[in-house]
């Protein structure tokens, strides 16, 4: 009786550790295309880039307010569409809800022709290397990221924000409470 | 359930076939069977006694070699669909796969795509069949390997006669042995490197019994191996990246978290030369035209000393410089880094005259570089043109006039200039392009005239890191080992006893009877001893 229930247990315990191993790659497998991917809730990873000015903007100083991390090129008409808007409201969102609007590795003289002629006046920083687009995962432009005050991703949007009203929801949702 | 008690006294486990201890046939068809089946010795298999919960249902379904072999078909004629059609990884990768399928093969291309023919070795379904077989390779080994062990363990020297009668090998004869010839067999054996054992007027003589163990060595590599086919999928342990670095360009190494960078100082191709190559490359270059020598990246490997936030500005340490050639990967720390492809002379920079467009006359010769634009050139004297825009690969005019660009890279660059001269201090509108100007803004006195272009190569260089490799190599080598151990020395044995006035003797082996039957020969040589015969003729 002993000698059975040992084996018993030893059978469910070598049955355990195999189905274990079975699920974890079977997990691994089907979760590979995802892997690393932020996904809202997340934190978002910090980094450090230099605007066209020179200065250096770094996300974690932005902690206490709302952040729209907006990923962008010059020639995205998406983006041309949408940048007004923000234009606008970081003008009256100043203080509360900030725009970084990241651009994917053009010349400084396309980035700030560009400013020009949209007339923006937020800072425009350069990822020359890619690495936060990379770090962010960023593929179709403009991809934008609403990061609340507290520093973590409430909401991804990929794709134009074509009304102002659209911007200004995700506006909305980061500001701080206070 | 019950055990079963031997004649002999000793308790077998439920589903013997012969005794663990004499050998005597414990069921009723062992006991009819004029010869006894002496694979796993007779002993239980051990799933087969107990079929109770479900635990024991499911380890009974893995242990059976049946299903184990069903598994291996199943695979075998599942991956072969897979042959059928490329898979997702191979087909080009700017066409979806949804319509590639159907475009290319029609609808027996569209329901392979639909079934998930088109990318069968990461389906769910796939991975469950080689994990199914995983499984079944360790409980059906345990299962045998176990009960093998405690019966070969547990071998008594005084087999039961019944046993030693039901031997393939066996010879009985009435009468007794001599004290003498019970030695000169024993030192016979002996010195034929059997290990003998003698007990109550019985022989056991055994050698080379580590090579039963040999198939489930073999079992164990294989398992090893399969793990580190697993391994793979587990973060760090296995990267594959491609990196398009132009020359001159220094980039960060995919895969390396930010810690490394590479530059490329030139790509090479070279050919062929017919007349400067040895003689034996002439015939190849006549017929095809040219044959590539050498594709060669020049590249210096960085370690970013600033590798805290992404974006900051690397801090870069010279590590090495290599010549990357096919088949010649650089290599640093766990990664090498490969020379996979490359796409020769990409536009780089242009160059533009000044030009008065009646008399000829240049006033100056400016380049724009396509990655790095200025806003203004200044040609001295009065001269100077202003870039007002850049559009790298030009695609038309929206509706209000305005140039656009289709993506960010110069495929087809397009400039929007203002001259300034002193005869047009107000400054002239001019759109240029490779051998074409546009006056958008009214005639112009001057032009922006294409000179030449300056281009540069691009390379492709695969980066690799695979630390399942080693494991891969041991689950190999295991498996060898086990092959080897099981196939190039066989288990043989002799039993002799003398009871009641009759002397029995058998033989048996896994294979290579001829074999053990020489060497019964040789042992018994100045003996007594019936000479064991063989009852079963090929």
């Amino acid at each position: 009786m002993e000698k059975k229930k040992k084996r018993l247990v030893m059978r469910t315990a070598i049955l355990a550790v195999l189905a274990g191993l079975v699920m974890y790659t079977l997990y691994t497998n089907v979760t590979k295309e995802s892997r690393g991917i932020l996904e809202e809730g997340d934190e978002a990873p910090d980094f450090v880039l230099k605007d066209v000015n020179g200065q250096t903007h770094q996300l974690s100083d932005y902690k206490g307010r709302g952040v729209f991390l907006n990923f962008w090129g010059t020639w995205c008409e998406p983006c041309k569409k949408e940048m007004p808007h923000m234009e606008k409201l970081a003008k009256e969102y100043k203080g509360q809800v900030e725009i970084v609007a990241v651009n994917v590795g053009e010349s400084d003289f396309q980035v700030e022709n560009f400013a020009k002629q949209y007339g923006l006046t937020f800072p425009m920083a350069i990822d020359t290397g890619k690495e936060v687009m990379d770090t962010y995962g960023v593929d179709p432009l403009p991809t934008t990221f609403m990061i609340k005050p507290d520093g973590t991703i409430d909401q991804i949007v990929i794709g134009g924000l074509v009304q102002e009203e659209q911007v200004r929801a995700l506006f909305e949702r980061v500001k701080p409470s206070s | 359930m019950g055990k079963v008690k031997c004649e002999c006294g000793r308790v077998n486990p439920n589903g013997t076939i012969l005794c663990e201890s004499c050998g005597r046939a414990l069921t009723e068809k062992a006991k009819q069977d004029k010869l006894v089946d002496m694979r796993y010795e007779g002993s239980a298999r051990r799933s087969q006694t107990y079929n109770k919960t479900l635990i024991d249902k499911v380890w009974n379904f893995f242990s059976s070699v049946k299903v184990g072999i069903w598994i291996i078909v199943l695979l075998l004629v599942a991956a072969s669909f897979g042959t059928i059609l490329p898979q997702e990884f191979y087909i080009p990768s700017n066409v979806p796969p949804e319509t590639y399928y159907e475009d290319v093969y029609g609808t027996f291309g569209k329901l392979y795509y639909l079934i998930g023919f088109h990318d069968l070795y990461n389906s769910l379904w796939f991975s469950a069949l080689v994990a199914a077989l995983g499984v079944s390779l360790v409980i059906a080994s345990l299962d045998r390997v176990v009960p093998l062990y405690r019966a070969l363990k547990n071998q008594r020297v005084d087999r039961h006669e019944t046993f030693m009668k039901k031997q393939r090998l066996f010879a009985e004869r009435e009468g007794t042995l001599q004290r003498a010839e019970w030695q000169r067999v024993k030192e016979a054996l002996e010195k034929k490197k059997y290990k003998v054992r003698m007990e109550n007027g019985a022989l056991l003589a055994e050698k080379n019994r580590f090579t039963r163990w040999g198939p489930y060595v073999n079992h164990v590599g294989l398992i090893i191996f399969l793990l580190g086919a697993l391994l793979r999928s587990v973060p760090g342990m296995y990267i594959d990246e491609l990196l398009w670095i132009r020359e001159g360009e220094t980039l960060q190494v995919p895969g390396t978290n930010g810690e490394y960078y590479v530059k490329n100082n030139g790509f090479t191709l070279e050919n062929y030369q017919a007349g400067e190559d040895p003689e034996v490359f002439n015939e190849a270059i006549n017929r095809v035209g040219t044959v590539a020598k050498n594709y060669q990246t020049d590249a210096v490997l960085y370690k970013n000393e600033n590798n805290e936030l992404p974006g900051a500005s690397p801090k870069l340490e010279e590590v090495q410089r290599d010549a990357i050639q096919v088949n010649q990967p650089m290599k640093f720390g766990q990664f090498a880094v490969y020379q996979t492809s490359f796409r020769q002379d990409e536009m780089k920079a242009m160059h533009f005259a000044l030009t008065n467009k009646e008399t000829g006359e240049e006033f100056g010769e400016i380049v724009v570089d396509l990655f790095d634009q200025q806003a203004s050139y200044d040609l001295g004297g009065g001269y100077k043109v202003e870039l007002l825009g850049y559009y790298p690969d030009f695609d038309g005019f929206t509706q209000e006039g305005e140039p656009t660009s289709k993506s960010p890279l110069p495929n087809n660059p397009a400039f929007l200039f203002n001259m300034i001269t002193p005869q047009t201090p107000e400054g002239e509108v001019s759109f240029a392009q490779i051998r074409n100007t546009m006056e958008p803004l009214g005639e112009t006195t001057f032009k922006m005239a294409f000179k030449s272009l300056d281009t540069r190569d691009v390379s492709a260089l695969t980066i690799r890191k695979d630390l399942t490799l080693p494991v891969l190599a041991a689950g190999g080598l295991i498996f060898m080992i086990g092959v080897i151990q099981g196939s190039y020395w066989n288990h043989r044995r002799l039993w002799v006893r003398e009871k009641n006035g009759q002397v029995y003797a058998a033989g048996h082996t896994n294979k290579n009877w001829h074999g053990l039957k020489r060497d019964i020969e040789a042992v018994l040589e100045g003996t007594t001893i019936p000479r064991p015969e063989d009852r079963q003729k090929e």
